[in-house]
């Protein structure tokens, strides 16, 4: 095992503990918190390819990755958290399903990742390839949280970990997308992040909570 | 069966069996010291397990011989566990008794006993002390076992003697992903198996909130001191597998006395330094509701099947 191996999949390890941390952590400063953490990871996983490809170019997207990822979308969640007031009801992630079927549905979700991923890990057998089934995982992850919480904030952290790894799944099959793309594709989740957020706030003016339950019923 | 492995396990015995009231000793008093408190000193443990040999066997009315039978099942599977667990050598005294499943299986049985021994009493908190240790045991034991299995997937054995030795041939291992996980759902079994915060709190005496306290209510005298001093033991069990499957420097590898001797310290320094750390980390938490434990130990099994499923897709490259 050399070097680039290791610090790769150590990479990676931190990426899958931390998706697992936020399914299953109740309280959402706590969950932000882990988010600055997963986008240290996924900069870390770009500027190892980097350092190994001895591609400037991607050194330039591990940059972006790490100012987007770790600092100013865990900043914007923040502020949305706070925006929201200091009521413990909406500080809480309220999940669906209960915290403990949602860790072993991960579990299972992450077996499902392995499956999958594996036909497209033989086609070019790397270390990088080998990494592949984490970014699958954490979409998968992501995916889960989208679909079982109930607040508008929540559900952001949600969108949020499918598209880090979504990130991670394309840094890692193929380490030379545009930086072009790349930068398209990171402004596109910084403006989804600002829309969600304006569209929390108005949800908390007009209905004072953004518990989406409560959007099913039309009203005049 | 080598001269290595017998050494081995004479003085893993007594070590454990000696130095393991003082283990809980030491997380008592640095737990006192750190609440503000003068503490009791770690020979306390001692003194009490004197104590409670002194007095006469009572057994309650009505209690079958399960009960009298319980605490030398449990302190026996204790140290055998302790004895053929490769602590202070990478040999084992039975090579076959240091496999992973056996040994997690004598913990088992041990624990499985005493709560029956506890339901065999007929009081309601004996009752619901097993029920509730039973709950726990039965989502702790799984984690355990995929958690040490992750660890066998690179060492291409389940002997937990063979485990060692691989780690310490190749110690880039333990930072691997899938070592840094099985480590983290280790620790959380470890927490829950040894009755600590935030799982049980050892120091409770209210009924509503005990697990392991409540089940042993019933017994007093010799059998109680029995139990004290296995508990501590498993304490120590656990604590040097941690130490042991994970940092195993220091462990020897050949019988010439001096190797001896220093895999002894370095295993007490060990696992005494762990104590500790469990004990300041106690400080900080608060005891969970029994109804969240099933979550934490859920997050513990998870963590224990990515360890398995990364030593898989990341460690094949």
């Amino acid at each position: 095992m050399t070097g680039y191996t290791q610090s790769l999949d150590l990479a990676c390890g931190v990426l899958l503990v931390t998706a697992v941390v936020i399914v299953w952590r109740r309280r959402l400063t706590a969950i932000i918190r882990t988010f600055a953490v997963q986008g240290t990871a996924l900069a870390a996983i770009a500027g190892i390819l980097a350092v190994h490809a001895r591609d400037a170019r991607l050194g330039v997207v591990a940059g972006g990755l790490l100012a987007l990822r770790a600092v100013a979308l865990p900043w914007l969640l923040r502020r949305a958290l706070a925006s929201s007031g200091s009521r413990p009801s909406e500080q809480e992630t309220r999940p669906q399903v209960n915290v403990t079927a949602s860790l072993l549905a991960v579990a299972a979700l992450t077996l499902v990742a392995y499956a999958v991923s594996r036909p497209l890990a033989a086609l070019d057998p790397s270390p990088a390839s080998e990494a592949i089934p984490v970014g699958i995982a954490v979409t998968l992850a992501g995916f889960f949280v989208l679909v079982t919480r109930r607040r508008a904030v929540s559900q952001l952290a949600g969108f949020l970990l499918m598209d880090n790894g979504i990130t991670a799944t394309g840094l890692l099959t193929t380490a030379s997308t545009g930086l072009l793309i790349e930068a398209g594709v990171s402004l596109d989740v910084l403006l989804a992040v600002v829309v969600l957020r304006v569209l929390a706030d108005r949800m908390r003016d007009a209905f004072g909570g953004t518990d989406l339950d409560d959007l099913r019923e039309l009203r005049d | 069966m080598t001269r290595l492995g017998i050494a081995g396990g004479i003085i893993q015995l007594v070590v454990v069996t000696g130095c393991a009231p003082l283990l809980t000793g030491v997380t008592r008093q640095v737990r006192a010291r750190l609440e503000g408190r003068a503490g009791q000193g770690i020979g306390q443990p001692w003194r009490d397990l004197r104590k409670l040999l002194r007095k006469e066997p009572v057994t309650p009315a009505g209690t079958s011989e399960l009960f009298r039978i319980a605490p030398l099942v449990l302190l026996a599977t204790t140290a055998v566990a302790a004895a053929v667990a490769p602590f202070v050598t990478t040999a084992s005294a039975i090579g076959p008794a240091a496999d992973l499943f056996a040994v997690v299986a004598l913990l088992a049985l041990g624990t499985a006993t005493l709560a029956l021994a506890a339901i065999d009493t007929g009081t309601a908190f004996g009752g619901m002390g097993a029920s509730r240790e039973i709950t726990i045991m039965a989502l702790a034991e799984p984690t355990l076992l995929v958690a040490i299995f992750a660890l066998s997937v690179r060492a291409g054995s389940t002997n937990l003697a063979a485990i060692v030795t691989a780690t310490v041939h190749n110690p880039a291992q333990v930072v691997s992903p899938a070592g840094v996980l099985a480590a983290a759902a280790l620790a959380l079994v470890t927490i829950a198996e040894t009755g600590r915060l935030p799982v049980d709190n050892p120091a409770t005496h209210l009924e509503l909130t005990m697990v392991h306290e409540a089940m042993i209510l019933e017994y007093a005298g010799p059998d109680l001191a029995l139990i004290e001093l296995a508990s501590s033991m498993r304490l120590a069990v656990f604590l040097g597998l941690l130490a042991t499957l994970f940092a195993p420097w220091g462990i020897a590898t050949t019988a010439a006395p001096l190797a001896l001797a220093a895999g002894t310290a370095v295993f007490a320094a060990k696992v005494g330094l762990l104590g500790a750390t469990l004990a300041a980390g106690e400080v900080f938490t608060a005891k969970l509701r029994l109804f969240r434990v099933p979550e934490l130990l859920a997050g513990s099994f998870l963590l224990a099947l990515l360890a398995v499923a990364a030593s898989h897709f990341l460690g094949a490259a």
